[in-house]
């Protein structure tokens, strides 16, 4: 896995490549933390590169989501495929994110 | 990752080191064996492999503890109408019933225990050993809308 970082505005936007698993959560977890340390409050996790989130990999997401909430921002996700959406809907976290179609959709009003 | 004995055409066992690294690999690598049900590619690629991987992942954190000296094993059989899938760590086992169901309303901001959710929402069968060290997966591949258990992809 792999991710591209860049600002939008006042939105943190990432970009993830390849699948977020077991293995390499921590990446991103440590990368959202620092933005989230130097001030970043507004984040969208674009996930149109991603073929599969394991449940570390959700787990993550669901803390960082609380510790983004916890300073007063947000964490917006994007661009799942049809198989991300199922295991989201499976484990009700749909309803804990706002979930967008594609990055431009997570960026618009945020 | 080391193939112990491919005794029929489409049967595998692995021996796996504890090494989360490797769980990806060795799920690509067991897919691959299993890609030949074209037909049910979806099934293969969101249930069995989120299965596999779950299973592989709670093996190596919970059951080996992370502890790189101890292996996990695993043995796939492909059947005609099914797919099989055996895990098995070297822990001391635990009990399936005490995790609790993540999707309640009191568990859903928790940042862990949903994989032996995912297994048992997506796969046909699973069941764990007496000792809470093994677990099995059935994946059954009858033709689409003729499944009863496991969500349908």
């Amino acid at each position: 896995m792999s991710f591209e970082v860049s600002k939008s505005g006042d939105v943190t936007l990432i970009e993830v490549e390849g699948q977020l698993i077991v293995g390499n959560r921590q990446e991103l977890k440590q990368q959202v933390l620092e933005q989230l340390e130097d001030g970043d409050r507004k984040f969208v996790i674009d996930f149109a590169e991603t073929g599969y989130i394991d449940s570390s990999g959700l787990g993550v997401l669901v803390s960082l989501s609380k510790k983004i909430r916890e300073q007063g921002g947000e964490l917006r996700l994007s661009s799942l495929n049809e198989d991300l959406r199922t295991l989201f809907e499976l484990t009700k976290l749909d309803t804990l994110f706002r979930i967008a179609d594609d990055k431009d959709q997570a960026l618009e009003g945020f | 990752m080391i193939p112990l004995n491919d005794p029929l055409d489409r049967d595998l066992v692995l021996e796996i080191p504890t090494d989360i690294q490797s769980i990806e690999g060795a799920v690509d690598y067991v897919m691959s064996h299993c890609m030949t049900c074209v037909e049910h590619a979806r099934r293969l690629n969101l249930n069995f492999r989120v299965g596999l991987t779950e299973a592989l992942s709670n093996a190596m954190l919970y059951g080996n503890g992370r502890d790189p000296s101890k292996n996990v094993v695993v043995e796939v059989c492909v059947y005609a109408g099914s797919l099989r899938a055996k895990i098995r760590d070297q822990g001391m086992g635990f009990d399936p019933s005490s995790v609790p169901d993540p999707t309640l309303p009191e568990n859903l901001a928790r940042p862990c225990g949903r994989g032996l959710f995912l297994m048992r929402e997506l796969l046909d069968e699973v069941w764990y050993n007496e000792r809470g060290n093994e677990v099995t997966l059935v994946l059954r591949l009858e033709p689409a809308g003729t499944l009863e258990g496991g969500a349908q992809a």
